[in-house]
């Protein structure tokens, strides 16, 4: 028996479709983006930093912003990604670098799963405590098995083969960005197929009023360990990215101040709409250089400071920095959805409700 | 027949205190069944032990005759359970129509799959469409739920529930801080139920007792005092001293 | 072995003094403050100007690094920490990680980034042979500043009338300011007092610990185990949690170098587990 449609299915349909629809800016986003392989060569190396970080902040943005759960220690799948990387070029397992970035990010997913059952309990301080916990034993485990991981020097010795067999790495990081670019490209599309589905709609939900997301039916610690381990493959493949293009991985990666780092970006461009990681990424990479040009050595000193005077003054002000872009972009989808909207609305009054 | 809902010796302990001792209850099929009983009785308690937010200190709870005792809330949606809350839950940062949309993608099953849009699956828009329209939530669908009047967040965490498409309806107090001119919104809607759906309504107002109910179940001190129809109930004496007699004048 | 369980319980003492006001802290205001380290950086840096430079004798030198890191405590917790009590833990945490960064870039400027020795007084210096046991005199003198410490908090805490103004709030603020306990006032002297507590075990535990710019971060996980493991609803808790720690750590990178240090992070892992709450608390999950 099939119902006949209801008149306004059509119009809520619509209405939905253009929730999920690229907007404009975003194609100009990434125009601009790929643009910059020709327009920005001598910047190869920074940029591919960027998106590096771009990447961690985006997998941060998945757990942080859409989960609402609060990490301190997303190094843990960035560092086990790195190495993971490193381990496979240097002893030849998988030589080809996109199957072994596959492979790095599945074995981070892989620990994000076992980890994300810590997670799930208790307040955000037991969060707090475990993300940092398990990134800071990681670390100590790199530490301890210097013939394993080469230690406190890292790893030497690590040989990247070319990109598919074709394009090899070389010192001014063309392939390296190139590669880099489209890995985020690609990563950012299917996050974003994510948040903007069912799933990642319970998400929002959960994390909004997990009492009534169970309430209709959703098995919140299922969704969290699903999201948290999707993040933590992310992590893991930004770590093993930055492996791949420097040929070096460190026990850096695994650090408290990666982790820090990676929240702070992500804080700067704003949580939840993903593309927060990516300008964060820009806006820290190039600070970075500029305050680096001030006092070289004390940058750790700046990033503090920023971070009490974001906190003191309140983040939500902060986000109407970008109020400009964003109520832009909320116009043009307005423009298309709320129209229809109040005409949906107008026709059912219309109808003879009250 | 088995019943629909059933209770056996439900008690819950907090410490020294008992919030429910020895309930029992017992819901046929289609049955409108009212919880009455003094503030702090303990009737949220009891729906909060059914819908397995409490896990109980004892006894056992029955749905269409299987042991629900130890499923886990979600789980209990899934078999044909929902409730409202007394106090709106809602999801301030999403709209109507994704609230809505949310519940029924749930139900539907598609709730883990994250290629698809929302929305997309068939007859999810149909449906959406139809609660919105019954809800009279229309002409706000678009907006957020945290800058809704009282009212229509009302109709919404009503509506909420009726997207799970229970077979067995929790209400608490759906007309609680809804204003008098809008509380025939809400009624009309609850009336609207097919009568195969099993409804247990938590409520104060007398009149919508009435106007509702054909078994009354009353609570007090987390006991079960009495337990009939609407006319055996409103008619006992202990009843009418718990509640000085008041509301039961007529 | 009994060495081992001497220095272990002088480190789990050493822990406690350190962490006991980062505990308070969170059970009293919830606020999860990253940053207690730096208190205990402070007490330490301070300790070593004193001592080294100017020549003050080591116990003026520790009762300087109470109350300079409880001065500081008291300012910042006025001028900074009050406009963050009520934002989200995010928040709390972003913040307390920027004080965090500021104070090891500060120190690092102004100290240098290399580690640094607090003098010893020689009395203080080699050990004690007591029934065939190696007692390092100093970590004696550890035991017994920081048991005297103990008993007194916990004196405090039961026989004052700001103990029990303290327990109120703890326990459930808004009943306590229903009462007229002034909260602020009690956090505020609870946080100076912490802090304080931190700089002092700082101070003392240069020598165990080391002192170097980085040392709020290398041991921010350690204060923060102590908390979890041992609750924040009262002191005792973190104390026997913080001894517990403290065995476990020295027996474990004694016994088994190779893992040793993972010993206190698997506690941690498994406590939080099976008993989120902590290990010693009775009631509710923070």
């Amino acid at each position: 028996m099939v119902k006949p449609a209801h008149p306004l299915s059509a119009d809520i349909a619509g209405l939905l479709r253009v929730r999920a629809r690229w907007s404009p800016l975003e194609f100009v986003f990434w125009i601009i983006a790929f643009a910059t392989i020709f327009l920005f060569p001598n910047y190869y190396l920074i940029l591919a930093e960027i998106v590096i970080w771009a990447l961690f902040a985006i997998s941060i943005d998945l757990v942080l912003g859409y989960a609402g759960i609060i990490t301190l220690g997303q190094a843990a799948f960035f560092g086990f990604g790195a190495y993971a990387a490193g381990l496979l070029a240097k002893h030849g397992l998988i030589t080809e670098p996109t199957l072994a970035l596959l492979a790095s990010g599945l074995a981070a997913a892989v620990l994000g799963f076992f980890t994300s059952f810590l997670v799930l309990r208790g307040s955000d301080l037991t969060r707090l405590m475990v993300t940092l916990g398990v990134s800071l034993v990681l670390r100590e485990l790199a530490n301890r098995f210097p013939e394993v991981t080469g230690g406190a020097d890292g790893m030497q010795g690590i040989t990247i083969n070319p990109v598919l067999g074709q394009f090899r790495f070389d010192l001014y990081g063309h392939t390296a960005y190139i590669y880099s670019l489209i890995v985020l490209f690609v990563l950012f599309v299917i996050a974003r197929r994510i948040v903007r589905s069912p799933f990642g709609l319970s998400l929002v939900a959960i994390k909004g009023n997990p009492l009534r997301s169970a309430a209709v039916g959703i098995a919140v610690n299922w969704r969290l360990v699903a999201i948290y381990t999707i993040a933590a493959a992310y992590a893991g493949v930004a770590g093993a990215l930055l492996t791949q293009t420097t040929a070096f991985a460190s026990l850096e990666g695994f650090s408290f101040e990666r982790s820090a780092d990676g929240l702070l970006v992500l804080i700067i461009g704003g949580t939840g709409y993903l593309y927060g990681g990516v300008i964060g990424a820009l806006i820290f990479r190039f600070g970075h250089d500029y305050l680096s040009s001030i006092t070289p050595q004390y940058w750790q000193f700046w990033i503090g400071l920023f971070l009490v005077l974001i906190v003191l003054v309140g983040r939500d002000r902060i986000g109407t920095w970008f109020d400009p872009v964003r109520t832009l972009a909320d116009r043009i989808a307005a423009w298309r959805s709320k129209r229809r909207a109040r005409a949906i609305g107008a026709a059912s009054r219309e109808g003879g409700q009250p | 027949m088995t019943p629909v809902l059933e209770t056996r010796a439900l008690e819950k302990r907090f410490g020294g205190i008992v919030a429910a001792n020895q309930v029992s209850l017992r819901l046929e099929k289609g049955a409108r069944h009212a919880l009455i009983g003094p503030n702090g009785a303990g009737k949220t308690t009891v729906i909060n032990l059914l819908t397995g937010v409490l896990r109980p200190s004892s006894g056992e709870i029955l749905l269409d005759g299987k042991d629900i005792t130890n499923v886990e809330p979600h789980d209990r949606v899934r078999l044909g359970m929902a409730r409202t809350f007394q106090i709106n839950q809602l999801f301030a940062d999403l709209t109507p129509l994704e609230t809505l949309g949310l519940a029924i993608s749930e139900r539907l099953g598609t709730g883990t799959h994250w290629w698809r849009t929302v929305g997309s699956r068939a007859g999810v828009v149909d449906e959406i469409a139809e609660l919105l329209e019954r809800f009279r939530l229309v002409d706000v669908m678009q907006e957020r739920t945290a800058i809704l009047p009282y009212g229509k967040q009302r109709l919404l965490e009503i509506a909420l529930a009726f997207a799970c498409r229970p077979h067995l309806l929790l209400l608490d107090e759906p007309a609680a801080g809804v204003p008098d001119a809008e509380r025939h919104e809400i009624l009309a809607t609850i009336a609207t139920l097919p009568a195969d759906v099993t409804v247990l309504l938590i409520e104060h107002d007398m009149d919508i007792v009435f106007s509702f109910a054909g078994r009354i179940s009353v609570l007090v001190n987390g006991e079960m005092l009495v337990e009939g129809t609407v006319d055996e109930v409103s008619h006992d004496p202990r009843v009418r001293a718990v509640y000085l007699g008041e509301a039961f004048d007529g | 072995m009994l060495t081992i369980l001497f220095d272990g319980i002088a480190y789990g003492m050493l822990l406690f003094v350190l962490a006991c006001g980062l505990a308070v802290t969170l059970g009293l205001m919830n606020f999860v403050n990253l940053a207690h380290g730096s208190f205990a950086m402070a007490g330490g840096y301070i300790t070593l100007v004193l001592v080294n430079d100017m020549g003050v004798p080591f116990s003026l030198g520790l009762v300087g690094a109470f109350v300079s890191a409880a001065v500081l405590g008291a300012l910042l917790e006025r001028t900074l920490y009050v406009h963050v009590y009520n934002k989200s833990p995010l928040d709390q945490v972003l913040f307390t990680i920027g004080l965090v960064f500021m104070s090891v870039a500060a120190v690092d400027y102004v100290m240098g980034s290399q580690q640094q020795f607090i003098q010893i007084p020689s009395a203080l210096q080699g050990q004690f042979e007591v029934f065939g046991i190696g007692m390092s005199k100093y970590r004696l003198l550890i035991i017994a500043i920081c048991g005297v410490i103990t008993l007194a908090l916990q004196l405090a805490l039961i026989s004052t009338r700001f103990g029990s103004q303290l327990r109120a709030s703890v326990d459930d603020q808004r009943v306590a300011r229903g009462l007229g306990i002034n909260v602020g006032v009690v956090f505020a002297v609870t946080f100076a007092l912490g802090s304080g507590l931190a700089g002092l075990g700082g101070a003392l535990g240069a020598e165990i610990l080391g002192l170097d710019p980085v040392f709020p971060l290398k041991y921010m996980i350690y204060f923060l185990i102590v908390v979890t493991v041992g609750g924040s609803s009262s002191i005792t808790a973190p104390f026997f949690a913080s001894i517990l720690l403290g065995i476990g750590d020295v027996a474990g990178k004694y016994y088994v170098p190779k893992l040793g240090a993972f010993v206190i992070y698997t506690i941690m892992i498994i406590v939080l587990i099976v008993r989120p709450q902590g290990l010693f608390a009775h009631g509710r999950a923070r």
